[in-house]
């Protein structure tokens, strides 16, 4: 397999370290720089649609709100001492070289314009300091190297004082928007869940039509017919899945594998056309406005469907969001089963059924593969699964134990709260980046060929649909083959023994009409 | 510098009210000086306090894997604040440097403390003897980091001049501050007359030694920056939002005032 790493290596040398340092090449990404969203995408979400004349003020003053209203904003600007410790730790830092990646140093393009405005300091010694005014060139940093952040926390874990950049580049994208700076990726996406229901503008005779032939192709495979529901009102769980898994390869596998577990744990359950997405891209522009409004359709959804419980699928940001912020921003759940979390990981629901005995696996399934495990960004350092810290990596390894013979973990400096970002998280995966894209999954390209060389590993699996659009488009790029990325559900779907149901024989329901249109788009 | 030492103990006569001339000068400006830094440390402090603590926080965001009681949020915090637990994970040569010089500086504050009062502690009495030492191991602590800051391209990089002149500070005060001890001895008992006289608001006169001139002159100056620069790190740690959340998302609803008044003041 791969031996040569198309970024920075020639063939036949020794097996680079994830962690190798770069020398500083400064300006090396300076015009990397995503789609700006078009007048129409931006007022979708009520920013102004195009650079507005006085940018500067404006944007003065919405760091001022923003410092009112975030206490890890303001904290983290006064107090970071340039120790240095995060400059090594960003997966883009370590792909690119460029200073401005280095995670303290991608704060300091927001703080040297808050030390300037907002700190005595800064008023009176700029220069001291390393205050700047806000310039049409700091704006220009601003926009290249706050779209070179994945929002992965890896710089907090590390920060004597944990200053997550994430925040910081967070708060630096919701004052461009407010000036009419959007990115196109993020803000067009949001405009389609506000309008549609999901980031792909997926309309609801699609999503019928996608349902229904998966029921077919499982029911061909297994003999045995596994329920795709929609909007059945009545059921039990809900289930928010990001709507890549509805059509995309690898995660189309994995929600093959939700339902093959929801079927044997012999629960009703439905997805919904209205929420049938689990992304929240809002978080990625840092505004709580967008955020909490594609999270209110999940809650609307849940009432209106009458359930019981949420389950949500394989989606990393989705899962923070879920988990961190959903009871914040939509909640109180009170109207659901205090039972069960609310909500509930589908790791979480099938390591469960796995504790007490319902599942049955046929491991062997699984033995043409090796697993290893990437720990996704998200769900690593933003949020748990279980009742016990760090159960969002041992819950996830102990499904893919439960369902394969053969797994191995990749470097420990490159896993659970050190796991490295894809490349592709925080609004990052639109393919005019895709330069920044491969760059920043460089050190898990090499931590993954690690253990391709030394175990014969052949699969990576993974529990978010961003990583999973990433691999498939990177991995080629450092010769690994697209498909060596899969979903946790899915090596579940492959091993797991189905029981057939009364219903195996019958034909009934889904009223879906046929000539279903094509996706618009083929954004993830 | 002529004049012989005035003391409160010295020879009859020689009282505060015999204060004048040079020393009346110097010691007036010493005494304005120390209570204008430390109004402003104790103001500049308190305030940048009550912003940390009534700015809200208005999403969970520890980073995890996070403890998930109060109780285990007091351990994560002194594990942080104790050890430098993630600067121990992140790099071991900074914390190394750092927790030398900031170990140090601890035990030459807390040796400090017998200038304040009277009677002397007893903890403060015994440290006295590690506490003579760990001036040195503060300006090596102080120097590593330094060395560093020169040297890694990439700390040299975010380097702003204030971070080089406030390590010259801190080891200019660490040196005056050794010299007195080891090489040019001031007088001590005459220094803790005039801090204590300065506490009762009876200033006592300062000895016009040129080693602790500096020295105080010094610390008065880091006194006064604390509150505008990076040392705000120290309060700052306390009010993390990654550090000091329990991860309980879940099991509680967490909503800022804010976001309630603008949300769901109508529910
Ligand atoms: C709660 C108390 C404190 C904690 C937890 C703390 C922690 C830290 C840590 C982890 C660092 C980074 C590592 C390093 O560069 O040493 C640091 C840096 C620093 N601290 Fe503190 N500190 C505290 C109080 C103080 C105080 C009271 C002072 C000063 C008088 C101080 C002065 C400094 C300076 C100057 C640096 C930067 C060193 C450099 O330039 O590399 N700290 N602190
Ligand atoms: S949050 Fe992640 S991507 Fe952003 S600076 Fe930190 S390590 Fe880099
Ligand atoms: S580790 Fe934290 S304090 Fe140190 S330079 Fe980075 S952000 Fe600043």
């Amino acid at each position: 397999m791969a031996k040569v790493d198309i970024l920075d290596r020639a063939a036949g040398e020794e097996l680079p370290d994830p962690m190798e340092m770069p020398a500083l090449c400064p300006g090396a990404m300076a015009q990397s720089n995503p789609y700006l969203a078009q007048p129409a995408h931006n007022e979708a979400l009520g920013f102004p649609g195009e650079l507005i004349e006085d940018w500067h003020d404006v944007a003065i003053a919405k760091m001022g709100e923003l410092l009112g209203k975030y206490r890890s904003l303001k904290v983290y600007l006064d107090s970071c001492v340039k120790c240095g410790a995060c400059t090594d730790k960003c997966q883009y830092f370590l792909g690119t070289g460029d200073p401005k990646n280095m995670p303290v140093a991608r704060q300091d393009l927001l703080r040297k314009v808050y030390r300037r405005h907002f700190t005595l300091a800064g008023k009176f010694f700029p220069k001291l300091v390393g205050a700047e005014d806000l310039t049409k060139e700091v704006l220009d940093d601003w926009y290249s190297y706050f779209h070179q952040c994945s929002q992965c926390r890896r710089c907090s874990v590390y920060c004597p004082y944990g200053i997550d950049t994430a925040e910081i580049s967070m708060a630096a994208r919701e004052i461009m928007d407010s000036i009419g700076i959007g990115q196109k990726y993020c803000n067009e996406i949001i405009g389609k869940v506000h309008k549609i229901g999901n980031n792909l503008g997926l309309p609801k005779p699609a999503l019928a039509s996608t349902l229904e032939d998966l029921e077919e192709e499982v029911y061909d495979d297994t003999g045995v017919k596994v329920r795709f529901p929609l909007d059945e009102p009545g059921a039990e769980i809900l289930l928010v899945t990001p709507s890549a898994d509805f059509f995309a390869e690898p995660h189309i596998d994995g929600l093959i594998g939700y339902a093959k577990v929801m079927h044997e744990a012999g629960v009703k359950w439905t997805l919904s056309s209205y929420a049938s997405e689990a992304a929240n891209f809002g978080m990625f522009i840092g505004s709580y406005e967008q955020m909490r409004q594609v999270a209110q359709r999940i809650r609307k959804a849940a009432l209106d469907l009458g359930v019981k419980r949420i389950v949500v699928g394989e989606c990393g940001h989705a899962w923070r969001v879920a988990y961190s912020f959903w009871n914040t921003l939509a909640g109180p759940w009170d109207f659901l089963d205090p039972n069960y979390p609310v909500p509930q990981h589908i790791c979480e629901f099938t390591y469960d059924l796995i504790q007490k005995g319902k599942l049955n696996f046929d491991k062997s399934q699984n033995d043409h593969m090796t697993l290893t495990f990437h720990d996704s960004c998200n769900v690593a350092r933003a949020s748990r699964m279980g009742d016990m810290p760090g159960g969002q990596f041992e819950i996830p390894r102990a499904v893919i134990k439960a369902v394969c013979n053969n797994y191995v973990d990749m470097a420990e400096d490159t896993i659970r709260e050190a796991t490295f970002c894809c490349g592709g998280g925080g609004g990052l995966l639109s393919d005019e980046i895709i330069d920044i894209r491969k760059k920043g999954a460089q050190p898990r390209m090499r931590a993954l060929r690690q253990v391709v060389e030394e175990h014969g590993v052949t699969h990576m699996a993974a529990i978010c649909a961003i990583c999973k659009a990433q691999f498939t488009k990177v991995l080629p790029e450092f010769d690994f083959a697209r498909d060596t990325i899969v979903s946790v559900h899915q090596l579940v779907s492959n091993a797991i023994i189905l029981t057939p149901g009364p219903d195996d024989d019958e034909d009934e329901d889904d009223d879906a009409p046929d000539g279903a249109p094509e996706t618009e788009d083929d954004e993830d | 510098m002529s004049r012989p030492h005035l003391r409160p103990d010295g020879p009859p006569g020689a009282t505060d009210t015999l204060v004048r001339g040079e020393t009346y000068v110097l010691t007036t400006v010493y005494a304005l000086v120390f209570y204008v830094a430390t109004a402003l440390l104790v103001g500049g402090l308190a305030f940048r306090v009550w912003q940390y603590a009534t700015t809200p926080a208005p999403l969970k965001i520890p980073t995890t894997p996070a403890p998930t009681t109060r109780t285990g949020v007091w351990f994560r915090m002194a594990r942080e604040v104790v050890l430098f637990q993630s600067l121990f994970k992140s790099n071991k040569w900074i914390w190394l440097f750092g927790y030398l010089f900031h170990g140090a500086l601890a035990l030459v504050l807390l040796r400090h403390v017998r200038y304040f009062q009277e009677p002397v502690w007893t903890v403060i009495t015994l440290i006295q003897p590690f506490g003579k030492y760990a001036g040195f191991a503060m300006i090596a602590g102080l120097g590593g980091l330094w060395a560093r800051r020169l040297l890694v391209p990439r700390i040299r990089y975010i380097t702003n001049p204030s971070d080089h002149l406030m390590l010259g500070l801190l080891v200019a005060i660490g040196l005056s501050g050794l010299g007195m001890k080891f090489l040019a001895h001031t007088d001590i008992v005459a220094v803790k007359a005039f801090f204590l006289g300065l506490m009762r608001f009876n200033p006592q006169p300062l000895p016009a030694d040129p080693a602790l001139l500096i020295h105080l002159g010094l610390v008065a100056a880091l006194m006064i920056v604390f509150p505008f620069s990076k040392l705000l790190h120290a309060p700052g740690v306390f009010f993390s939002p990654t550090r000091n959340q329990v991860d309980n998302p879940r099991e509680r609803r967490h909503v800022a005032k804010w976001a309630t008044a603008r949300y769901e003041s109508g529910k």
